[in-house]
C-alpha cells in the first residue's frame, strides 16, 4: 500500500506556492554555449565584413595621392606615375555586359528546358550538369578559351567586321543618329511616365530609338583593321573583350540558370494546368504563367550573374591583352578589367602602386556589393511573393 | 435479379415482362480501341520533326558546300540550325495554326539552346582531358616536381607532385579553418538566433558572391602588410578559407534549418543542455548535409587561382612547409604553364588541368551522392548482393522496403529464437 507523507502544517509552515520564474535567457552551461557561438558568428562577420573596411582603409593614401583623377584618368602608366581606373572600369563593365548578352538567353532557355521540356527522368541529371558547370575552376575555362575557343572566335570577329564595317556611320550623320536615339528615348520615357501613355503609340518613340541604336551598332563591332585585306591581320581580332566575354559567360551562365530555374520550378502547378486546360500550347502556357511568375527571379538571377561577371579574374587575365583606353570596340584586341588588372600587376607592384591596386579592389568591392545586394533583394522579394500567392 | 417470388403460386412470376439486367454480349466484329498515348507527339508531328532535321542537313550541305563560300563545321552547324527551324515553321504552318507554329519554334529554340549549353560543357571536359592525356600517361608526371626541369624538357621529365602537394596542404589548412567557423556560424544562426544572427546571415549571403581576387587582396592587406608575414602557403590557405567560409556557412545553414524541431524538443525534454543537443542531435542528423557543404566548398576552393596568385607564388620545387616560402598549387601551375607559351609547358598545364577537373568532378559526384534524397529503392550494393544470392533482380519482393520480410538484407534481424513465435 502507498502511504502518503505526513505533513505537519503547524510545526513546519511552508511558504505559499508561487510560480517559478521562467526566462528565455540561457543560464550556466547554456549561456557559455550561446556566447561561444555568438563569438564565432561575430568573428565570421569580422572576417567577411572586414574585407571592405580593410580595403577602404588601405586605399586612403591612394586617393590622397591621386585625388579625383584616380577615377577620371584612363591610363595606368606606372613609369610616369599616372594611375587611373576609368578605362579599367569601362572595360570591366564592357566584358560583363558582353558576357550577360551571351549568358542571359542561354540561362533562361536552359532553365525553361530543364523545368518544362526535359524528360522528367533526366531532369536531376541536367540540374547536376549545370551545377558542375558552375564548379569547374575558372583557370580550366581559361585554358579551354585560349586554346579552343579563341582560334575559332577570331573568325567570327572577322565575319562581323566584314559585315558591319560598310554600315558604319561617319561624321555629322553619326551625331544626328545619336541625337535621334536620345530624343526618342527621352520622348518615350516622357510619354510613359509623365503623360502616362500606355497604349501602342508608345512603340513609336522607342522604336525610333531602337532603330537609331541598331544603326550605331557598328560602332561597337568595328575593328581598327582592313576587313578586306587578302590576308587579314588576325592578331587584331584576338585577345578582345568579346572573347573574354564568352569565357565569363560560360562561368556566370550556370549561376544565373540555377536561380532562374528555382524560381520557374516554384510556378504553381494549378495555374500551369489551368492554362493547358484552357487549350493553351506549352509555349502559350510558359508565356502566360511561367515567365510572368518568374520575372523577379529572372531579373535577380541576371543581376547575380552580372555581379559575378564584374569580378571574374582569371578568364580575363588569360585572354585579354592589357589596353588602358576607354573603347566600345569589343571585337578589337585589348581591354582590361579591374580584377585582371589587380591579378596581373600585383606581382611587380611597389609602394604606392600596391595601394592603388588596393583602391581599385575597393571600387570593385563596392560595385559588386551594390549589384549583389540589389539582386538578393529582387530574388528574395520574388520568392516571398511565391509563398503568399 | 429483381424477380419476386409469388407465395401463392410457388413459382417465378412472369420473368419476361419484368425489367431485368442483361449481360452484355461480346461482339466479335468490334476491335479493342488502343489507349490514347498521352505523352509525346502525334505521328505527323514526329514525321515533321525528323523530316525537318534531314531536310535541313541536306540544305545545309548544299548551301555551305555548293552555293556560298562558307566552309567549315561552324558555318555548317549554323546553317543547319537555321534551315531546321525554318522548315519546321513552314511545315507546321501548312496544316496548323500560327499558335502551333509559335509553339514548335519556341520548343526548338529552347531545346537547342540547352543542347548548346550541354555541348559547351561537354567540350570543356572532353577537350581538357584529351589535351591532358599526353602528360597524364607518364608516371613521372605524378611523382616528380619541376626542380631542374626547364620548360623545353619533354614530358618524360618533371611533374606536378609539388603542385598536388601544395594544393592538398592549402586545402587541408583552409578546411581546418573554415569548417569549424562555417558550421559554427550556421549553428549560431540557427540555434542561438536573434537580431545579430540576421545581420550575420545577410553579410554571409552577400559574401558568397565576392570576387575571388578580393579575398586575396584582403589576406594580403591583413596578413602580409599589417602583420608583416611573408608570402606563403599559409597565406594562400587563409585566402582560400575566406572564399570557402561563406559557402560552408550558407550550405550548412540550409541543412540545419531542415533538422526537425521535434528532435531538438525531445532532447531538451530529456534534460540535455543546448550544447549537448547540438552535438548529439542536431549535427549528427545533418551529418551528410554538412559533408556535402564541405565537399562543395573544397571543390570551389581547390580551383581558386587569383587569391593564391596574390598571397603565394609559383615555385618549381616541392615545398611542404606552409609557413615559410612560396608554395605553388594546381591552378597556379596551370596558369603559369598556359602563359609560358612553351609547347611542353602548355601540355603539362593541360595535364594538371585534367587532374584538377577530375578532382572537381569526383568531389562533386561525392557531394551529390551524400546529398541524395533517401529512397526506398534498393542501393546498388544491395541489388548486387541480392542477385548474388540467387534472387531475381526485379522480383517484387526485392523492391519492398528493407524491413519487409522478403528482402534479402535486413538491417534489423530478429533473433533466431523468436522466429517461431512471430
Amino acid at each position: 500500500m502507498t502511504t502518503l507523507p505526513l505533513s505537519d502544517h503547524k510545526s513546519n509552515p511552508q511558504p505559499p506556492a508561487s510560480p517559478r520564474r521562467i526566462s528565455r535567457k540561457p543560464t550556466g552551461g547554456d549561456a557559455v554555449f550561446a556566447q561561444t557561438f555568438r563569438a564565432i558568428g561575430a568573428s565570421v562577420l569580422l572576417i567577411t565584413g572586414g574585407i571592405g573596411v580593410f580595403l577602404a582603409y588601405q586605399s586612403i593614401p591612394t586617393l590622397r595621392h591621386y585625388g579625383v583623377s584616380f577615377f577620371t584618368e584612363h591610363q595606368w602608366d606606372v613609369g610616369h606615375d599616372v594611375l587611373g581606373i576609368a578605362a579599367v572600369l569601362s572595360g570591366t563593365v564592357t566584358i560583363a555586359l558582353v558576357a550577360l548578352v551571351i549568358a542571359f538567353p542561354l540561362a533562361i532557355a536552359t532553365a525553361l528546358y530543364i523545368t518544362e521540356y526535359a524528360p522528367p527522368k533526366l531532369r536531376s541529371t541536367f540540374v547536376a550538369a549545370i551545377d558542375l558547370m558552375a564548379a569547374i575552376p575558372s583557370v580550366v575555362y581559361g585554358l579551354w578559351g585560349v586554346f579552343l575557343i579563341q582560334p575559332h572566335a577570331v573568325y567570327f570577329s572577322l565575319f562581323v567586321q566584314r559585315t558591319f564595317q560598310p554600315l558604319l556611320v561617319h561624321g555629322t550623320l553619326r551625331l544626328v543618329v545619336i541625337l535621334v536615339m536620345i530624343v526618342g528615348l527621352v520622348a518615350g520615357l516622357g510619354m510613359r511616365f509623365i503623360m502616362q501613355i500606355k497604349n501602342r503609340w508608345l512603340w513609336l518613340p522607342f522604336g525610333v530609338a531602337i532603330a537609331a541604336a541598331v544603326a550605331l551598332l557598328p560602332l561597337v563591332t568595328v575593328v581598327d583593321a582592313d576587313p578586306n585585306a587578302a590576308v587579314p591581320d588576325m592578331t587584331r581580332y584576338t585577345a578582345s573583350a568579346f572573347i573574354a566575354g564568352i569565357l565569363v559567360a560560360m562561368m556566370v551562365m550556370p549561376m544565373g540558370c540555377s536561380v532562374i530555374r528555382q524560381v520557374f520550378s516554384q510556378t504553381p502547378e494549378g495555374e500551369k494546368e489551368a492554362a493547358l486546360a484552357l487549350g493553351s500550347t506549352k509555349w502559350g502556357m510558359i508565356r502566360a504563367v511561367v515567365l510572368p511568375f518568374g520575372k523577379g527571379g529572372v531579373i535577380g538571377g541576371t543581376m547575380l550573374a552580372l555581379g559575378r561577371a564584374l569580378g571574374e579574374t582569371m578568364a580575363v587575365v588569360m585572354i585579354v591583352s592589357p589596353d588602358y583606353v576607354i573603347k566600345g570596340r569589343i571585337f578589337e584586341i585589348g581591354s582590361q578589367s579591374v580584377a585582371s588588372l589587380i591579378a596581373s600587376q600585383f606581382a611587380e607592384a611597389q609602394g604606392v602602386q600596391v595601394s592603388a591596386l588596393l583602391a581599385a579592389g575597393f571600387v570593385l568591392f563596392v560595385l559588386t556589393l551594390i549589384v549583389n545586394t540589389l539582386a538578393a533583394i529582387v530574388v528574395n522579394r520574388s520568392r516571398s511573393g511565391a509563398e503568399t500567392s | 435479379m429483381t424477380a419476386t417470388l409469388d407465395p401463392t403460386s410457388g413459382e417465378l412470376a412472369v420473368a419476361e415482362s419484368l425489367p431485368a439486367t442483361t449481360l452484355p454480349t461480346k461482339d466479335p466484329s468490334l476491335r479493342p480501341v488502343p489507349h490514347a498515348k498521352l505523352g509525346g507527339l502525334p505521328l505527323d508531328n514526329r514525321f515533321l520533326t525528323w523530316g525537318a532535321r534531314f531536310a535541313a542537313l541536306g540544305m545545309a550541305w548544299v548551301i555551305t558546300q555548293r552555293l556560298l563560300p562558307w566552309h567549315g563545321l561552324g558555318w555548317f552547324v549554323v546553317v543547319f540550325a537555321l534551315c531546321n527551324v525554318l522548315i519546321l515553321a513552314v511545315g507546321t504552318a501548312i496544316f496548323d495554326t500560327n499558335v502551333a507554329v509559335a509553339d514548335r519554334v519556341a520548343q526548338w529554340t529552347v531545346s537547342s539552346a540547352a543542347v548548346f549549353v550541354f555541348v559547351a560543357l561537354g567540350s570543356v571536359i572532353v577537350y581538357v582531358l584529351h589535351k591532358g592525356w599526353p602528360a597524364l600517361h607518364h608516371l613521372n608526371f605524378f611523382t616528380h616536381d619541376m626542380s631542374g626541369v626547364s620548360a623545353k624538357d619533354p614530358l618524360t621529365k618533371g611533374g606536378i607532385k609539388h603542385a598536388i602537394a601544395g594544393s592538398a596542404i592549402q586545402i587541408g589548412i583552409a578546411s581546418l579553418i573554415s569548417l569549424p567557423l562555417g558550421v559554427g556560424t550556421a549553428v549560431f544562426m540557427n540555434e542561438v538566433g536573434g537580431r545579430f544572427a540576421k545581420v550575420v546571415r545577410t553579410v554571409v549571403e552577400a559574401m558568397t558572391a565576392l570576387p575571388d581576387i578580393l579575398a586575396g587582396l584582403f589576406i594580403y592587406t591583413v596578413w602580409i602588410i599589417a602583420f608583416g608575414q611573408p608570402k606563403s602557403g599559409f597565406a594562400a590557405a587563409l585566402a582560400i578559407s575566406v572564399m570557402m567560409l561563406p559557402i560552408i556557412a550558407r550550405a550548412s545553414d540550409v541543412v540545419l534549418r531542415v533538422v526537425p524541431g521535434t528532435l531538438r524538443e525531445a532532447s531538451y525534454a530529456l534534460g540535455a543542455s543546448r550544447w549537448a543537443t547540438v552535438w548529439n542531435v542536431v549535427l549528427p542528423t545533418a551529418r551528410s548535409g554538412l559533408a556535402t557543404a564541405l565537399i562543395l566548398a573544397i571543390a570551389r576552393g581547390v580551383g581558386e587561382t587569383a587569391p593564391v596568385l596574390i598571397t603565394s607564388g609559383n615555385t618549381p620545387f616541392l615545398h611542404l612547409n606552409p609557413f615559410d616560402g612560396v608554395m605553388t598549387s594546381l591552378p597556379l601551375f596551370i596558369f603559369d604553364g598556359a602563359r609560358s607559351g612553351q609547347e611542353y609547358a602548355i601540355q603539362r598545364a593541360f595535364g594538371a588541368a585534367a587532374v584538377l577537373l577530375v578532382l572537381v568532378v569526383v568531389l562533386f559526384a561525392t557531394a551529390r551522392y551524400l546529398a541524395r534524397p533517401a529512397s526506398n529503392k534498393p542501393t546498388l550494393l544491395r541489388r548486387l548482393r541480392s542477385s548474388a544470392g540467387g534472387f531475381r533482380l526485379r522480383s517484387p519482393l526485392n523492391m519492398r522496403p528493407a524491413t519487409a520480410p522478403g528482402s534479402t538484407v535486413m538491417p534489423v534481424t530478429p533473433p533466431a529464437s523468436n522466429e517461431g513465435t512471430l
